[in-house]
């Protein structure tokens, strides 16, 4: 058995320690959010945030998860409550197909928790392991500015480190 | 006269000589500026430049991922300490925008800045001393037909008896031998010594440095730079498959070997920037290293503790999860695209883990131009120290070489250094 902590709460899965958290992610714990596009660390699609960093989940060994805690894009907002990256990704209608816009939200999240007002470069460098097909980069990047500029992750994450 | 104002003038009769050697050795006068370059620069005298500056690796360190080119502020991490490297752009009051040919090539022959100021030498000087007249002046007349660029390089970190440049003087004393060393004949064997020796400055990683960081072990016989293993150069023949003129120049242009592998850590620059050279210029490269190779029996690598089953099922399953998408033997990659499996790579087949557990820490990055090339990404943030020493325990295992030494506390040695990039 193995333990991990998810968006808060711990669950208990049976599988081989090899298996990737992204299969974990989805088959064992209904978590669909993170996707797998290439499966080899190439496209993002995948990302969630272990520790708070960005990780490539098809290629991160569930068991690599042993005391570190797990976010997905679900642990971000609901759809009644989104979270701020979520709701300027509706605003700015970000979206077209949605496959890689998980990633995208959740790379973005941990950019915007830990530098409160990031540059256009820092932005662009950060977020260029991600890939969109559809070709959406202008309005990711500018849904990404409009929380850049509130500051508003920074200060939650800060908060929630302090306490 | 009493005895010891005897000896007080013959002591400060001494330590004037001194001063007064130290003098002449050490200082440098500072050469005027000049306000424009002062030789004709014509169109074929730029791109010859082009090619030198290409061969001599001067954007590796000169311009850093994401800085405009030739800006320098590149931070070399010395055992010494941090030392970034000089805008080599022509901004007049930043870069090299007021230095003479003259200038440029007393900095490259002797390691003297244009105010007279000795250049540490992590700018190869010991080797640029060797390029001849005519390729000097050609990558002179393309650096100051390069754009302008404000920016000053961040002071150095170093210790205080470091900052003391004419020090330096001394240094030079051991390890400069200025002036060019001309080609002998134009075989490609001559011109590959000449590029090697001079220009590519192979030696300044592929040779081992000694306590006060000059070239002091066998020339080419292997060295170590940021933590990587920079291979010996004179027993290639010596590798499981032994390397061919034709693969070794292969790999220098395109930074992938068939039977070795891709080049990682400081060695990708260097494949990157063969790239933009003369085919031939590379050739010759492979030709002459070929040429040195020693004829002695290969050292026996020392033989290392064999890993518990169980270290070798944690690695296995690492390698499964995290690895095998890329490397196992059905993966796309190996039937595809052909890459050689991992158990032909040099980092792996190594006489140290260095580079097998540098790779999976830190990658391959992303080429930043559209070349056909190799990328992997890094595994540090993924994997646990205990993740990485399993894997590269288990990874060697599947060569036929020797285990290797102390697995564990190299990856925590490697993971400190890199931790603060």
């Amino acid at each position: 058995m193995i333990e991990l902590n998810v968006n808060g709460a711990v669950h208990r899965v049976d599988v081989d320690p090899a298996t990737p958290l992204l299969y974990v992610l989805r088959n064992e714990l209904a978590l669909n959010g993170a996707k797998f596009g290439c499966g080899m660390g190439q496209c993002g699609a995948c990302t969630v945030l272990v520790d708070n960093r960005p990780v490539f989940s098809c290629l991160y060994p569930v068991s690599s998860t042993a005391g570190r805690t797990v976010r997905t894009v679900e642990g971000l907002g609901t759809p009644a409550h989104p979270g701020p990256l979520q709701k300027a990704f509706v605003d700015t209608q970000a979206v077209q197909c949605g496959y890689c816009i998980a990633g995208m939200i959740v790379r973005a999240q941990a950019l915007l928790e830990a530098v409160a007002h990031p540059t256009e470069a820092q932005i662009r460098a950060h977020m260029s392991p991600n890939l969109c097909r559809c070709g959406t980069h202008m309005r990711i990047l500018e849904a990404i500015r409009r929380v850049a500029s509130s500051g508003e992750l920074h200060r939650a994450a800060s908060k929630e480190n302090r306490s | 006269m009493n005895r010891w104002k005897r000896r007080l003038l013959v002591s400060g009769a001494l330590l004037l000589m001194g001063a007064g050697v130290f003098a002449v050795i050490a200082w440098r006068p500072s050469l005027p500026a000049v306000a424009s370059p002062d030789i004709a620069i014509t169109p074929a005298l730029v791109e010859q430049g082009r090619r030198v500056v290409a061969l001599g690796d001067c954007a590796v360190c000169h311009s850093p991922p994401g800085q405009p080119a030739f800006s320098g502020g590149l931070g070399l991490k010395t055992p010494f300490g941090v030392i970034y490297t000089t805008n080599i752009t022509p901004d007049v009051s930043t870069g090299i925008g007021t230095w003479s040919l003259a200038a440029f090539v007393r900095a490259m022959r002797h390691g003297v800045s244009r105010d007279g100021q000795l250049l540490y030498p992590a700018f190869p000087y010991i080797h640029y001393t060797k390029v001849a007249d005519e390729d000097l002046r050609a990558a002179y007349a393309y650096l100051m037909t390069r754009a302008p660029v404000r920016a000053a390089a961040p002071d150095n970190d170093l210790p205080l008896p470091l900052r003391f440049r004419p020090a330096l003087a001394f240094w030079n004393l051991l390890y400069l031998r200025p002036g060019a060393v001309p080609a002998t004949d134009a075989s490609p064997r001559a011109r590959g010594k000449y590029l090697v020796d001079g220009l590519g400055h192979c030696s300044s990683c592929h040779t081992a440095l000694g306590i006060i960081g000059g070239e002091s072990g066998k020339y080419l016989g292997g060295g170590t730079v940021d933590g990587w293993h920079a291979p010996a150069l004179v027993s290639l023949r010596d590798a499981p498959h032994p390397w061919t003129v034709g693969q070794l120049s292969e790999y220098l242009k395109t930074g992938i070997a068939s039977e070795h592998g891709a080049a990682a850590g400081p060695m990708r620059p260097v494949t990157d920037n063969l790239r933009e050279v003369e085919p031939d210029d590379v050739m010759a490269i492979a030709t002459y290293l070929m040429s040195i190779q020693s004829d002695r029996p290969p050292a026996v690598q020392a033989q290392g503790p064999a890993a518990d089953a169980s270290q070798l099922a944690r690695g296995r399953a690492t390698f499964e999860a995290s690895c095998a998408i890329c490397h196992g033997e059905r993966s796309p990659m190996a039937t595809h695209v052909g890459r050689p499996p991992l158990q032909a790579s040099s980092a792996l087949m190594g006489p140290t883990p260095q580079n097998a557990i540098l790779t999976v820490l830190q990658g391959i990055p992303w080429p930043d131009r559209p070349e056909p090339t190799a990328y992997m990404p890094a595994f540090g943030g993924i994997l646990t120290d205990e993740q990485v020493t399993d894997l590269v325990v288990y990874l060697r295992s599947t060569t036929r070489q020797p285990a290797w030494h102390d697995v564990a506390g190299m990856v925590r040695k490697a993971r400190k250094e890199s931790s603060d990039d």
